[in-house]
């Protein structure tokens, strides 16, 4: 970890990385996509809809698991002053957000056939959808406020107390309501899902994985540049 | 232990002389709840029947209508620099203000909404729970509150952040703040949400008071 808090040491790694990870990124989507669409069976009774499983949860997962990175580089910023922590965690949030919007939005072109309508209160769906609020009002602050480093301090709180509260808004909403199915993964005593259709939805999460670190390496490349480039701004004001 | 006292009293005249705390909030309060019948329309059974939630919301409203001015003035003015310096843990501080808060503005509308419930056909049974509630739920909603006003102290437009940014945080509140004052609910059920209303206070007790003191010191710096 603190191997990585030189960003020119990081940006060389990151610059290496990034060719095999996007060859990784397109292999596995080429694999999880022919599998998803071509070889995995349609459901009985849900027929030719169920491939829109392999879009949609892997989309979920991954939109709780950038959350999951986020706070945790808050945390990492907090605790230990790292100095790259705070890029990743901002530069986290749009993909994030991204992948909550492809799960709703999916969820919601899938809803449709199956429940009859676009859009029920269900408590997965509200759950997701205050992720949703949680990472748009993330993202505010960091555009509200001018100065990086003020920026940064308050986004590792708001990062941090949004994600004490995921837990809490997420059982209580399941309390409340709950239409959608359960977990059938990830669960105690195996999957429930058949094989055929379980192997190309873990090749798309591995996908999605991959392509989540590819843009997030990406971006963190992008948003240091930014800093750079500021800075040098800045200095040149100076010697004005 | 004084000190903190002398400061809640201080936020509390402050609040109470300079007006604006309170009666604006319960007016507001007044204004969203005579809204709502004209909007719905008047039919007495769907009233009743929506009477709770609509006094929750409003609830959340007014207590975020007011939440940027917990700690806005005296950021201005340099009182919270002053307090950062002083014998008193400023996360102690940044409780004080919220204590404050919910006891000039919350608690007043907890205890004022059942009663006005009247207005929207409330069940006299759902009274007393409905007080219940919103009592225990508003020591949640005015620390919470805390956070995000202390979240968008600096800035200048800082009031509609602050929903976007607090009311994902009410959600469990609001819901079990309804399942507690719903009119049929068992009795039995309405005791469980009660207790989880007030776990959610408690929890809310420990994490404000860091969160807002740590949002606060990035401003002051």
């Amino acid at each position: 970890m603190q191997f990585l808090a030189n960003p020119t040491r990081f940006l060389k790694i990151a610059n290496a990385a990034l060719p095999t990870v996007w060859a990784i990124t397109i292999v596995l989507f080429a694999i999880g996509l022919y599998g998803a669409l071509v070889t995995a069976p349609a459901d009985y009774q849900q027929g030719e809809t169920v491939r829109i499983m392999y879009v949609h949860v892997p989309a979920a997962w991954m939109a709780l698991f950038v959350y999951t990175v986020m706070a945790l580089a808050s945390a990492l910023a907090l605790i230990f002053r790292h100095p790259l922590a705070d890029v990743a965690a901002k530069t986290a949030a749009p993909i994030g957000a991204v992948f909550c919007f492809l799960s709703l939005a999916t969820g919601s072109l899938w809803g449709k056939p199956m429940w009859g309508a676009w859009w029920v209160w269900d408590a997965r769906l509200t759950s997701m959808f205050v992720l949703m609020l949680l990472y748009i009002g993330y993202m505010a602050i960091w555009a509200a406020i001018e100065e990086p480093h003020k920026a940064a301090m308050v986004a590792r709180v708001v990062a941090l107390v949004g994600f004490i509260n995921i837990p809490i808004v997420k059982f209580s909403v399941d309390w409340w309501n709950s239409l959608h199915q359960p977990a059938s993964v990830f669960r105690m005593g195996g999957p429930t899902i058949a094989g055929p259709m379980l192997w190309p939805l873990l090749v798309m999460g591995l996908a999605y994985t991959f392509l989540f670190l590819a843009l997030h390496l990406t971006a963190m490349r992008a948003e240091i540049a930014a800093r750079k480039i500021r800075q040098i701004q800045i200095a040149e004001i100076g010697d004005r | 232990m004084k000190l903190i006292l002398a400061l809640i009293k201080r936020d509390l005249t402050l609040s109470l002389r300079q007006g604006g705390g309170i009666g604006t909030a319960l007016g507001f309060f007044l204004s969203v709840v005579v809204l709502l019948p004209i909007g719905i329309g008047p039919d007495q059974a769907l009233l009743a029947r929506i009477a709770p939630g609509a006094l929750w919301i409003a609830l959340l409203l007014s207590v975020l209508l007011s939440a940027d001015r917990i700690f806005q003035q005296d950021y201005e003015d340099g009182s919270l620099d002053i307090m950062t310096m002083g014998p008193v843990p400023f996360e102690m501080v940044a409780l004080a203000k919220a204590v404050a808060h919910w006891l000039s503005t919350s608690l007043p509308l907890a205890i004022a909404a059942p009663l006005l419930g009247f207005l929207v056909n409330l069940e006299p049974s759902a009274i007393l729970p409905l007080a219940l509630a919103m009592m225990l739920g508003s020591i949640a909603l005015s620390l919470l509150a805390a956070i995000g006003a202390a979240v968008t102290v600096g800035l200048r437009r800082g009031g509609l952040l602050v929903s976007i940014l607090v009311l994902p945080l009410y959600v469990p509140v609001l819901i079990f703040g309804l399942s507690a004052s719903q009119p049929g609910a068992a009795p039995g059920l309405t005791t469980a949400s009660l207790l989880i209303l007030g776990a959610i206070a408690l929890v809310s007790l420990v994490v404000s008071p860091l969160a807002s003191a740590a949002a606060l010191r990035s401003y002051l710096k």
